[in-house]
């Protein structure tokens, strides 16, 4: 990432198109995360991310209801008057998210039970209707498309980073059953079970450690995202002292 | 007894903040400045409790009789945003002064996933069991959003404090400390949770 920013200026006009595409991909993950930068549908995050297996699933929904939703959208939006277009992207959210529920409810049936009425309330989830109002009422099928990609990705990563740091620190242990059969796939334990399930911090899986955890994490991005943005800076001047020096 | 008993456990124990995580944007993003909240959660108590009683009446009479279901979600949403928006005409007509108080918050009420999921529980899910009855639904509704409202105007004052406060690192500026303050909050209404069963 750093390498392609710097070196973005000369190499741009020749490969500027894909560039664009794959910007639009990727803005939606780091620099406009929807999870620790937008702050866009936190409910899930904290809801659903006591275990990795119901995060996994939750971000799986909301990258299928997103794309869906998303070329939905930027196809009808010519036709869409303006004054009505909240309710009808509503409607089309309310559609798309009924469908998953019930594809999710056909197929994975013990995740649609965890998950439960957060599945149904994707439907007032921010990002969905940000994102067809920010995005993709204006933009091409395609574009519309990448993009959903993109910020349903970062949503995804977002509520995985959650679910793993509450469930590695809750439990000392990590488990994932399969979505589709409900099997465990794997179930790990620190050190060993008696160890995990003595010394586990348990708030961490309960209501007040997935406030804490979130914002613990949220903090974290931030000086991260800081850090980089100060290296980066420093990176530019020295880059520039060293050009400047060699011209003259 | 029975009602009140449901009251406390919606408004207290089974806080719908604290304890289910939903209306969290509001609840960090707006409650800044206490003013602003007591007015949103007003209108928010209001549209919650009859927008449950509309969508109850809807599922009750209309969707369950001719085994339309699983269209409660769009129908809900739909009952939602239409009745956002016409409770904000009526304001606009007959108590421009309180419209202008509540701003943008009144619209932002629809996208509030209090709403929605009231309307869920009470035909029901997993929370509530099964379908309740329009005593119970009266109260539960209610309460959750009391205790909705309760939760929103504690915080702001406390966010009132916090967010000024020079000591706190810079990291952790704006949502960071409200959710570990939030999840304080959380502790302490763990508390409630022995007084009921």
């Amino acid at each position: 990432m750093d390498e392609q920013k710097l070196t973005t200026p000369s190499e741009q006009p020749p490969v500027k198109k894909s560039k664009g595409k794959w910007k639009l991909l990727t803005t939606g993950i780091i620099a406009e995360n929807p999870i620790f930068v937008l702050f866009l549908g936190m409910c899930p995050v904290l809801a659903t991310t006591s275990s990795f297996s119901s995060a996994f699933g939750m971000g799986l929904a909301v990258i299928a209801v997103l794309m869906l939703t998303n070329v939905l959208i930027s196809l009808v939006r010519k036709w869409v008057p303006n004054e009505i277009r909240i309710p009808i992207y509503i409607v089309i959210i309310a559609s798309v998210v009924t469908i998953v529920e019930m594809l999710m409810n056909a197929f994975m049936f013990d995740l649609a039970q965890t998950l439960g009425v957060y599945l149904s309330i994707i439907v007032v989830n921010c990002i969905i209707l940000g994102r067809a109002e920010a995005f993709a009422s204006k933009n091409t099928v395609l574009d519309s498309l990448l993009d959903g990609i993109g910020t349903g990705i970062g949503y995804f990563l977002g509520v995985v980073i959650v679910a793993l740091a509450r469930e590695l620190i809750g439990t000392f242990g990590l488990g994932f059953k399969n979505p589709f059969t409900g099997d465990v796939v794997f179930q790990l334990y620190f050190i060993s079970k008696e160890f995990a399930q003595k010394y586990a911090i348990n708030i961490f899986t309960g209501n007040a450690g997935a406030f804490i955890m979130y914002g613990l994490l949220t903090a974290g991005f931030i000086a991260l995202n800081e850090t980089v943005k100060q290296k980066q800076a420093a990176k530019a001047k020295k880059l520039v002292a060293q050009t400047a020096g060699g011209q003259q | 007894m029975e009602y009140i008993l449901l009251a406390i456990s919606a408004i207290l124990v089974g806080n719908i903040i604290l304890t289910r995580f939903l209306g969290i944007c509001p609840f960090v993003g707006v409650s800044k400045s206490p003013k602003n909240t007591l007015g949103m959660s007003g209108a928010l108590i209001a549209v919650v409790f009859l927008s449950a009683i509309l969508a109850y009446a809807l599922h009750r009479y209309v969707l369950v009789p001719l085994n339309l279901e699983y269209l409660k979600l769009i129908a809900f949403i739909l009952i939602i945003a239409s009745f956002v928006q016409f409770a904000e005409m009526l304001l606009k007509k007959f108590m421009p002064a309180l419209y202008k108080a509540l701003g943008i918050y009144l619209p932002l009420i629809t996208t509030n996933c209090v709403v929605l999921t009231v309307s869920l529980d009470v035909v029901g899910t997993k929370v509530t069991g099964a379908l309740l009855n329009w005593g119970e639904m009266l109260t539960y509704s209610l309460a959750t959003a009391v205790g909705y409202a309760l939760i929103i105007i504690l915080f702001s004052y406390i966010q009132l404090r916090m967010q000024n406060s020079p000591k706190l690192p810079k990291p952790f500026k704006g949502n960071a400390i409200a959710l570990i303050t939030a999840g304080m909050m959380a502790m302490a209404f763990l508390a409630f949770s022995g007084m009921i069963k």
